[in-house]
């Protein structure tokens, strides 16, 4: 069969980045192609040049076989390509059938047949076979519902190739099943689905066809039938993660924050944790476990209902992060370019944010000794710039994360919680912001670790506390915390199947000849057995670990 | 994200990152320079072109006399300028510069309050409303926008009020020295103006204020979360604004030996105007004082060489909405550019 869509040698260049760097893709009608790839590896830039949301530099889109010149998001409709984007891009006050009609709604002579409307959106919604209220406002639907809209949106005209963004990122378990069945719906009638992902356990569920992306270019295509995790995995990271992470074991000293009972307004459970000097403390689960709420809460962003948090012994209630920063407690945020850094101001502006009256005397700057600094610092954190006056805004993903860390180490806080610290940069900043954790670690600071990506999480951290529904709902030491139980305990479910690819993708991640990874002796044996995982976890009441007194 | 100029699509460093071309490199550099003089370039050429163009431009009278008569705009301008910066804006300063000069007036004339207490009487006010203004942005979460035309309205309606719609006269000798004295020989008007662009360029560019102003126009989630106390911040920035505002106000009933209610009608627009030619961004995050004192400056210019060339003040007018528009377009370019690069 030919090709419905063919990209040849795209190159696409952003400031700090070669985005795309000679990237290729080909599609047949009706595949479901996964696009794999890490972070920042170029898969959602590469469909966004096909759907016409971007322009290369270099190279040539064919669409039924012929060159496309110039591709827009209009033509690239007109040509029958639609993306989902990851952040849903539905008009909030508009009823679902004005959404899906949205661009060109059945009219004449410019006045809009709201019957025609009605008709086409359910017409376009029953093909779906999802059952979406038209008359209700965008904004009063689910994340999932909000997706089958926009899918219905581009299934409303003359679909070819349908792009899906990290489509499942948000969904729960049972809304995932129905994309799934969605997709296969919309593959059947001849439609191609690309379908960016980093998650391995969907890929071999609903692609047929897995197209692996590094660095800005295709590094290899296969049938999923005929690849494996590893292979995969191989492909995607270009090394071993254990090598990224070369976790050193640090006496764990006394106990520097300690939360008890604490209510984080809005949620109705409470959570009590301590963190120790030295320790890396990792807060492994899923999206929406209120992980960011509780460190937000913490730092005083978001109230609190109740509890109390006692940060070196005394009292600690911020009613701003200004009041948890003076005390020592600094949070990074999980969205480095919503709340992490400052573009438009300089490598060395953004250092010095948070410790603004450090470098001050009655208000008024010492600019040469924060000029100083933000120097030492960001030759400390090897930020890859010239100069310290360089605008953060015009850095790679993983020096303005750097500049972000910088800041938190220039603050000289001794907790420091970090949010994602890792999310959209590069592999080697990877690695470097795994060092720095280690460096923070024996300097006696107490690092409180963040990440929704198991691997990191459980190859970092000194003792693992496992969320779920905005409370904690296990905890444990390195040597305990195998990628079984934390996904066990941080999907309250047991899926055995999807388990055994999941966790044999995050095993083979931590695999390795490098000491001190948390392997032991128990190591991955998968149970087929439903409802029992691998390694079984103690039952333990809600929100109160191990380690009260 | 906020970038001044092209040079991000040239920025190299990260490995893989195709060298810039010498050319690219040589823009880069050239670049943010010429923005930042662009405006001194154009007050040049205005200059230039009034001096060829007519014989009594170049006298000292002349230039003296378009000091002083932008001094009240360059001192709002300033406060403006500083509100911008944070992302915020204030339209509530041509009715503050009435208000205070009718309060400064009528404190002195009919409460006997005497000149000074009167003056600083007529810059409280410009402070308070400054307060009200940053109050409801900042703790209420009210649009800035909104909020400000709301009092904008309100201060222009307790000026009339205040007054009963009519001028104050009857004003002691001692109140014409702010706006019609001189200090060695120079106005006083100007002296002001210098005293509060220098003042507000510190404060801008040497202070923990100034830094914090531009950190929560850039990122306001990024200042907070970084410890900045974000309402404390935009509530003494708007503080100041009114303040500036309020002395224009009495700066003005002072050369005018009269409160006049509806005194610095025209001021809101081109305090603004001012900023933004200047360069500052109404996204927030970018802008300089000596930017809106330039720009004070080329309104002025505008406004003196249409009279010398007897072009009408309907003319004028036209020019005025055409530059600013200009300004505004080129700040919007600029981003679009900038946001389009990232």
């Amino acid at each position: 069969m030919s090709p419905v869509v063919s990209m040849s040698k795209v190159r696409l260049a952003f400031p700090g980045t070669q985005a795309l760097d000679g990237a290729d893709f080909e599609i047949e009608p009706g595949e479901i192609r996964s696009l794999l790839g890490e972070n920042g590896a170029g898969k959602s830039t590469l469909m966004k040049v096909l759907a016409g949301a971007e322009h290369p530099d270099e190279g040539e889109i064919r669409v039924d076989g012929e060159v496309v010149a110039h591709q827009t998001p209009r033509n690239a409709r007109e040509l029958g390509i639609a993306m989902v984007f990851q952040e849903m891009s539905l008009a909030p006050n508009l009823t679902v059938a004005e959404n899906i009609t949205l661009g060109r709604p059945p009219a004449s002579y410019g006045v809009v047949s709201w019957n025609g409307v009605r008709e086409r959106a359910a017409e376009a919604l029953e093909q779906l076979n999802v059952g979406v209220p038209l008359d209700a406002l965008a904004r009063t639907l689910t994340i999932a519902q909000q997706q089958m809209v926009e899918i219905a949106k581009a299934v409303a005209g003359d679909l070819k190739v349908l792009i899906l963004d990290e489509p499942t990122s948000a969904l729960t378990e049972t809304e995932t099943q129905e994309l799934f069945t969605l997709i296969r719906r919309l593959s059947a009638r001849g439609i191609a689905v690309v379908y960016i992902s980093h998650n391995l356990e969907e890929i071999f569920v609903v692609c047929d066809s897995v197209t692996v992306m590094r660095d800005g270019r295709t590094i290899a295509t296969h049938r999923t039938a005929e690849t494996d995790v590893d292979r995969l995995i191989g492909e995607m990271v270009g090394r071993v993660l254990s090598d990224m992470m070369p976790k050193e074991s640090i006496p764990r000293g006394e106990v520097v924050l300690d939360v008890r009972d604490l209510v984080v307004d809005g949620k109705d459970v409470p959570v009590s944790f301590r963190a120790h000097r030295g320790e890396v403390l990792g807060f492994a689960g899923l999206l929406g476990a209120g992980r960011t709420a509780l460190m937000r809460c913490l730092v005083g962003d978001i109230p609190r209902t109740s509890g109390t948090v006692e940060l070196h012994g005394r009292p600690l209630d911020p009613r701003r992060p200004g009041d948890a920063i003076r005390r020592g407690l600094g949070y990074l945020s999980d969205d480095r370019r919503a709340s992490g850094i400052v573009g438009g101001l300089s490598v060395r502006e953004n250092i010095g944010m948070a410790c603004l009256s450090l470098n001050a005397r009655y208000g008024v700057m010492k600019s040469l000794q924060e000029r100083r600094l933000a120097v030492t610092t960001a030759e400390r954190l090897r930020i890859v710039t010239n100069g310290v006056e360089k605008k953060v805004g015009e850095l790679s993903g993983g020096n303005q994360q750097k500049v972000v860390l910088g800041k938190w180490m220039a603050a000289g806080v001794e907790v420091l919680i970090l949010d994602e610290p890792t999310r959209g940069i590069d592999v080697g900043a990877k690695a470097e912001v795994y060092q720095l954790v280690n460096d923070l670690a024996r300097e006696g600071k107490a690092v409180i670790l963040v990440s929704s990506y198991l691997p990191e999480v459980l190859g970092m951290s000194d003792r693992v506390l496992v969320m779920r529904a905005g409370s904690i709902v296990g905890e444990y030491d390195r040597e305990d915390a195998t990628s079984e139980s934390v996904m066990y305990d941080a999907t309250g479910q047991a899926k055995p199947e999807e388990f055994t690819r999941v966790t044999g993708y995050v095993d083979s991640l931590l695999a390795g000849p490098a000491p001190g990874t948390p392997r032991g002796p128990e190591a991955p044996q998968t149970s087929g057995d439903p409802g029992t995982p691998a390694a079984p976890v103690p039952a333990r009441p809600t929100g109160t670990p191990e380690d009260r007194p | 994200m906020k970038t001044t100029d092209e040079a991000p699509r040239l920025a190299g460093g990260s490995p893989g990152v195709p060298a810039p071309s010498p050319g690219a490199r040589w823009r880069a550099l050239v670049a943010p320079l010429g923005q930042q003089l662009a405006p001194f370039t154009i007050v040049f050429v205005i200059c230039v072109v009034l001096w060829i163009l007519t014989p009594h431009f170049l006298t000292t009278s002349n230039i003296l006399g378009n000091l002083v008569q932008m001094s009240s705009l360059a001192i709002i301008a300033v406060g403006a300028t500083m509100v911008i910066v944070a992302a915020g804006i204030d339209l509530s300063v041509s009715t503050v510069v009435g208000l205070a000069g009718v309060v400064s007036t009528v404190s002195i004339v009919e409460y006997g309050t005497g000149v000074p207490l009167g003056l600083l009487a007529g810059v409280a006010a410009g402070g308070l409303v400054g307060l009200v203004n940053g109050l409801l942005v900042s703790k209420l979460g009210l649009p800035a926008f909104i909020t400000t035309l709301g009092t904008l309205s309100v201060c222009g309606g307790a000026a009339l009020l205040i007054t009963d719609g009519k001028a104050v006269y009857g004003l002691p000798d001692g109140f014409k020295w702010l706006g019609n004295g001189t200090v060695l020989g120079i106005p006083v008007p100007i002296v002001l103006m210098l005293v509060v662009a220098f003042a507000g360029h510190f404060l801008l560019s040497r202070t923990t204020l100034g830094r914090a102003a531009y950190a929560i126009g850039g990122n306001p989630e990024t200042a907070r979360l970084s410890g900045i106390n974000v309402a404390a911040i935009l509530i003494a920035l708007y503080v100041i604004s009114g303040l500036l505002a309020g002395l224009a106000g009495i700066l003005e009933a002072s050369r005018v030996v009269s409160g006049q209610p509806t005194a610095g009608t025209n001021y809101n627009l081109n305090a603004i105007a001012a900023a933004v030619i200047g360069g500052a961004s109404l996204f927030g995050g970018e802008g300089r004082i000596v930017g809106a004192v330039v720009g004070a400056m080329i309104l002025q210019l505008i406004g003196n060489g249409s009279n010398l060339l007897n072009i009408s003040t309907f003319w004028q007018s036209v020019i005025v909405g055409v530059v600013v528009i200009l300004a505004v377009l080129y700040d919007q370019i600029r981003h679009r550019r900038a946001r389009k690069a990232t």
